[in-house]
């Protein structure tokens, strides 16, 4: 079974992001890392092969030079080979973009299985995996806490909490899945892992080599535009009172002239 | 005018709040369309009329109910093409967002998502306000190709009543081959008590690492029910295992906007505050001074929660008589 996991180099989410002129983020502003939530779709990746599923892992990013540290680190964790898309003229693509230029390269290399993280920790849109579903043509089995494969049956199995209910789903393969941070811790690299990655097959692929044409991605294909951004004002300091018995009244009577009571 | 085609968020016909939402605001673009999925139509139709609806399309169709995302997408995609919107709002669940997706790569359209406001340009298309980067950003933005797609968080306005008399028209939709491949095995509704959801909710009572003890969650619930608020919780609280994820505020758990938001013996890592500080009025309860907390809130008390909370409820009858 062929296992392709989706991973993203994105800015530090725990460092100050900001935006240029163009409305896109700064990535040259704040350190780039392994998108913390796409961890969690590595690990999985690397459970279900070690849970007995017979299968080679693949991962897959997209994104200039720096992007292929994403793959060394998941590489490091486990896993087989890597496939690094990167084209000048990707660069600013939305998400519809970006989707279309995995499900190419997923195309090519053939898979049964996608795994991505539930959402990037830079766009956080979420969106991706039903994007590249849909442009496969396959079930998307998402933001599960819980997962399973059974290549004997041909499906994928996991559980979902929403918002209103847990819900147990089920696609057949091929399909994509999303996972959430809940789904297990994602391991440490071990300097084992860190060495043996530098081994590790990396394939560079372009936009002619997905044959997909360079007026349908980046900034000039995006269906989308930010007209403004604009630093949220910080929000004006409050009132700060230390409680010398009375802290509960105070804060009744702010409530009480915000007509919360 | 338009018609802004709006999904509806129902359980068995009983229309959620987030839905009334969007039809307040698809009545800025142009009129409103509810697009109803699966049983119970009837009874939503006065409802969807009195926050606006002129036209209600209702797809009542086993695969609706049975099956997630792919059938919705169908029934949008479809109506879509016949009816020509200015914009399709769906709202920013989960079910919501994934439908969005895939909606907008069939109609190669440009999508918007977790907006928290919409309004319109001189021509009348949408212009939409999200809040980004842990709502450290105001951005701007609008669809530049095809039916703007966009999904909006709960609270991004008030519902207003527009009284309408909607026209009800079945739809026959043709279902896809990948509409039944992703099925429902089992669900199990969440069991809320009487307390309203999270994502919904006006005011929300939040408790973290210094609530200490699941036991200890009764006083953040004694708050909650005399405010009528939520319960939410923080990563820590919820990683701890005292309170369960569903509850949890934050970055990778619910993003709540409500008009009052209380956090007691929450510290307001990043992830948190990502998931709580477009809250109207934020209150802190924190023994530590120096908690990051207090930079966003509207009143802060600096001591013991375990002291501050009941005496807090306690005032509250007393002011209610």
């Amino acid at each position: 079974m062929k296992i392709v996991v989706c991973v993203k180099h994105v800015p530090d989410a725990t460092a100050d992001r900001t935006f240029t002129e163009d409305g896109t983020t700064d990535r040259d502003a704040v350190d780039s890392v392994l998108s913390e939530l796409d961890e969690y779709a590595v690990e999985q990746a690397l459970r279900l092969t070690e849970s007995g599923v017979d299968a080679e892992v693949t991962y897959l990013t997209v994104g200039p030079d720096d992007a292929k540290d994403a793959l060394r680190k998941s590489l490091a964790m486990g896993g087989d080979r890597a496939i690094h898309v990167s084209d000048d003229d990707i660069r600013g693509s939305d998400a519809l973009g970006t989707s279309l230029v995995l499900a190419k390269a997923i195309e090519r290399h053939g898979f049964d299985l996608v795994v991505c993280g539930m959402a990037s920790t830079d766009g956080s849109m979420g969106v991706v995996p039903a994007m590249l579903a849909e442009r496969l043509g396959v079930p998307a089995v998402t933001h599960l806490d819980e997962l399973a494969v059974s290549a004997e049956d041909g499906s994928v199995t996991g559980r979902r909490e929403g918002e209103s209910a847990t819900v147990r789903i089920q696609g057949t393969l091929p399909a994509v899945v999303s996972v959430t941070d809940r789904s297990g811790d994602a391991r440490y690299p071990s300097f084992k892992g860190i060495m043996a990655a530098k081994k590790k097959p990396v394939e560079t692929l372009d936009l002619t080599d997905l044959d997909i044409e360079p007026e349908w991605t980046g900034g000039s294909a995006a269906r989308s535009a930010v007209d403004t951004t604009a630093k949220r004002p910080p929000r004006t300091k409050g009132e700060i009172v230390a409680d010398e018995g009375a802290g509960g009244v105070g804060l009744a009577a702010f409530l009480t002239a915000k007509k919360f009571v | 005018m338009a018609e802004i085609l709006v999904l509806v968020d129902h359980v068995d016909g009983t229309v959620r709040k987030p839905t009334l939402e969007l039809l307040t605001l698809a009545r800025r673009l142009g009129e409103p369309s509810a697009v109803f999925l699966g049983p119970g139509a009837d009874a939503a139709t006065d409802v969807l009329g009195t926050y606006g609806a002129q036209k209600v399309y209702v797809v009542d169709a086993p695969e609706v109910a049975e099956h997630l995302v792919t059938p919705a997408v169908d029934a949008l995609a479809q109506i879509a093409a016949s009816s020509g919107p200015g914009a399709v709002l769906l709202p920013s669940s989960l079910d919501g967002k994934e439908t969005a997706a895939r909606l907008a790569v069939r109609l190669e359209s440009g999508l918007i998502t977790d907006a928290v406001d919409i309004t319109a340009d001189q021509d009348g298309r949408p212009v939409t306000e999200q809040s980004v980067f842990a709502a450290t950003y105001q951005v701007t933005a609008h669809v530049t190709e095809g039916v703007p797609v966009i999904t909006v968080k709960p609270n991004a306005t008030a519902p207003e009543p527009a009284p309408a008399t909607p026209v009800v028209e079945k739809v026959d939709v043709t279902f896809g081959p990948t509409a039944t491949a992703t099925r429902v095995l089992s669900r199990t509704p969440r069991v809320g008590g009487d307390r309203p959801e999270l994502t919904e909710a006006d005011v929300v009572v939040s408790g973290g690492r210094g609530v200490n003890g699941a036991e200890n969650f009764a006083i953040i619930e004694a708050l909650a029910d005399s405010l009528g608020a939520a319960v939410g919780a923080s990563r820590a609280a919820v990683d701890a295992g005292w309170y369960p994820h569903s509850h949890q505020v934050g970055q990778t758990g619910t993003q709540v906007s409500p008009q009052l938001y209380v956090a007691a013996g929450i510290s307001g890592a990043i992830q948190h505050r990502a998931g709580m500080q477009t809250s109207k009025t934020i209150v802190a309860v924190n023994k530590d001074a120096d908690a990051p907390i207090f930079e966003l809130a509207d009143y802060g008390v600096v001591g013991d929660l375990f002291k501050v909370l009941p005496q807090l409820v306690e005032e509250i009858d007393r002011r209610r008589g």
